[in-house]
């Protein structure tokens, strides 16, 4: 096991290479950073020539990807243009850390930008993975036992729907029934946009009634497709032969569903919830610019409006990390259920 | 099954069935299917029929004094914030929703086969090699990169004109866009298929008899891994439409004029108080749209598997 972990981590480091050249050389062809730097002052070509030397934007790519990585504060930029190197770079590169700074708000390092967005992204993403969960496999365990029953037939229709649902219409509409309507018949609304209601603060409930509707955007879809997934690995668990062996022992309905079948049922579950966590990050873009929640997807999408390399860059390093890490903690935990798999 | 069921019929009156009248047969008794089908039809007529009701110039005009107007007997969907119909709209943005989605399964269907085929046909380094590509790219989230590509090029191409049209250049880096992000799950479908067939002996059998690489994949090997890729491709459409959504909607995608329903979307959430028939018909639309998809690639999906194929009706 220590050695397939080992062996894992080793693969995942020209994973990450190859995806951040990817990213690298598509974003570096996205726009002139000098312009987005400048905005309305107008700098003179002088100056422009020099920042694009101390920015190395001069260099070709290759070592403009190599500055990125490891840094340029070991090589001397010719500033000046007079033939002789004379400042050290200022860069650490990504692999100590440094993403570079941003274009847009100044004196800012992306990974501040990232670390002030990230923990309200969290706060929408942790409760509604665990809702997601839960219902999706109750909505999945129910299914299956009832197979074919009305109830069944509902949740299957309902999944199908739910499934082919854009979250922004989903969005949309909950907006519309629970805060539009229910305003103007009267009952207890919802808010639509923000983290918290300005005149009021940043409290506790604040923020919990403004996280309802985002979090039940961000469910709908995925416990929708979850839950079909559930239901069809329940249903294959349940004809199996272990399971009328426990039923013929006399053991209780109970614990035969939850003590044999859904332990193995869950198994390839847990797969392919681990895939799918990092990419609910990158579907926050949607969700958080229709409810206006400042979190890392508004800042994607701001940034990259205004051609904020570093901080996109960042972004999307850091979720692809997050994916090949998780990648990797699913492998294991796999390993770690389902005694049928030997690494070696 | 029916051999048991009927031993008096002689067997020879029943001429076995044809793979095509198997499927066909299979797939009309997934009812929510045949009703996809239907509505999918129901849908193309309204994007194309629609063009003999409205003019495309008709859907293009702009009058600031009906703004936002709710529908009515004149407009039976609203205005738009510029007074533009949203009937008309929702017609022609329909045709470019549908292309979009089309071409660009198109596009994904021949990357995502040719990279399969490639790599589980040959084996070895040029495996590995497009493996990892395919790995990395999977990794990288596919709305954040969509995001990336299209700002990044939506307006570097000129306006394009077809069919006396003119279509917005974007419409063109969309479509190359989903399709070049979406290939990498029918590659790795495609490989393993490719893997597991070219051990078989029909495929030894025929490179005895001297038939080139390219007449085995495509010719020999192709045709049995043709289910799957049909109901990828079947669900892929969809994917493309709401992928199209999904970044016209945020505006990076097809630049207006050009309607698409995704964005017609762009912007409604600033009238959802005030003008709910902005989100509700687009956005309906393309529920519909994915809706009758994915019920006929389900269907499909039971109709083509080969465990069940061999059970005749």
């Amino acid at each position: 096991m220590g050695r397939y972990i080992i062996r894992r981590l080793l693969q995942a480091i020209p994973l990450l290479l190859i995806i951040s050249i990817l990213i690298f050389i598509l974003l570096q062809s996205s726009g002139d950073p000098l312009a987005s730097m400048g905005g309305k002052h107008v700098t003179r070509p002088e100056d422009r020539e020099r920042l694009a030397r101390i920015m190395g934007l001069d260099q070709p790519i290759y070592i403009q990807y190599i500055y990125w990585l490891v840094g340029n504060d070991w090589v001397k930029i010719d500033t000046n243009k007079d033939g002789i190197p004379d400042t050290f770079g200022s860069r650490k590169g990504v692999l100590r850390g440094d993403f570079g700074d941003s274009l847009v708000d100044r004196g800012k390092s992306a990974l501040e930008l990232i670390r002030e967005r990230l923990p309200n992204t969290l706060i929408l993403m942790i409760p509604a993975e665990i809702i997601i969960l839960l219902s999706s496999l109750l909505v999945g365990i129910i299914s299956a036992l009832r197979q074919y029953s009305l109830t069944d037939q509902v949740i299957t229709a309902g999944s199908f729907i739910g499934y082919s649902m854009p979250i922004f219409f989903i969005a949309l509409a909950s907006m519309y029934i629970f805060a539009v309507n229910f305003r103007k018949w009267g009952l207890p609304y919802l808010p639509t946009v923000g983290m918290f209601d300005p005149k009021i603060g940043k409290t506790t409930e604040q923020v919990l009634i403004h996280m309802v509707l985002p979090i039940f955007s961000m469910s709908v879809v995925s416990i929708s497709g979850y839950s079909r997934f559930v239901r069809s690995q329940m249903l294959e668990v349940i004809s199996q032969d272990y399971i009328r062996t426990a039923y013929a022992k006399g053991l209780s309905e109970r614990m035969v569903l939850f003590g044999h079948a859904l332990k193995n049922a869950a198994i390839p579950f847990v797969t392919l919830v681990g895939i799918d966590i990092p990419f609910l990050l990158g579907g926050a873009v949607i969700t958080e610019t229709i409810f206006g929640w400042p979190g890392m997807g508004r800042l994607f999408i701001d940034h990259l409006t205004r051609f904020d390399t570093p901080v996109v860059m960042g972004i999307l390093m850091l979720i692809s990390l997050a994916v090949v890490i998780c990648q990797l903690l699913t492998d294991i935990v796999y390993g770690w259920l389902d005694p049928r798999i030997r690494y070696n | 099954m029916t051999q048991t069921d009927a031993p008096a019929i002689p067997e020879i009156e029943k001429p076995p069935l044809l793979l095509g009248q198997l499927v066909f047969l299979r797939f009309k008794r997934h009812k929510l299917a045949v009703a996809g089908v239907f509505i999918l039809i129901l849908l193309v007529f309204y994007a194309v029929g629609g063009t003999f009701f409205k003019s495309e110039d008709y859907s293009l005009v702009t009058d600031s004094s009906i703004r936002l107007t709710s529908p009515s007997s004149i407009h039976y969907f609203g205005t738009d914030a510029v007074g533009r119909d949203i009937l008309a709209r929702t017609i022609y943005g329909g045709q470019i929703s549908l292309l979009i989605g089309l071409i660009a399964m198109v596009l994904e269907v021949i990357v995502g086969v040719l990279i399969g085929a490639i790599a589980g046909y040959y084996g070895g380094v040029l495996d590995s090699i497009l493996m990892r590509f395919t790995e990395a790219m999977l990794n990288i989230p596919q709305i954040p990169l969509l995001l990336v590509l299209g700002k990044m090029l939506s307006d570097k191409i000129q306006p394009i004109h077809l069919f006396g049209r003119e279509f917005s250049g974007s419409v063109i880096v969309i479509i190359a866009v989903i399709g070049l992000t979406s290939w990498m799950g029918l590659a790795r479908v495609v490989r393993a298929n490719f893997l597991s067939l070219r051990e078989q002996e029909f495929v030894t059998a025929a490179r005895c008899t001297g038939t080139n690489n390219l007449s085995i994949i495509f010719e020999h090997i192709l045709p049995n891994t043709m289910a799957p890729i049909i109901v990828s491709a079947t669900l892929s459409v969809a994917n493309a439409i709401i992928s199209e959504a999904y970044v016209s909607f945020l505006g990076v995608g097809v630049m207006p004029p050009t309607a698409t329903w995704g964005n017609m979307l762009n912007g409604a959430y600033n009238y959802i108080e005030t003008a709910p028939w902005l989100w509700i018909f687009p956005g309906g639309l393309i529920v519909l749209t994915v809706l009758s998809i994915n019920f006929i690639g389900d269907g499909l999906r039971d109709a083509l598997d080969p465990r069940a194929l061999t059970q005749a009706e």
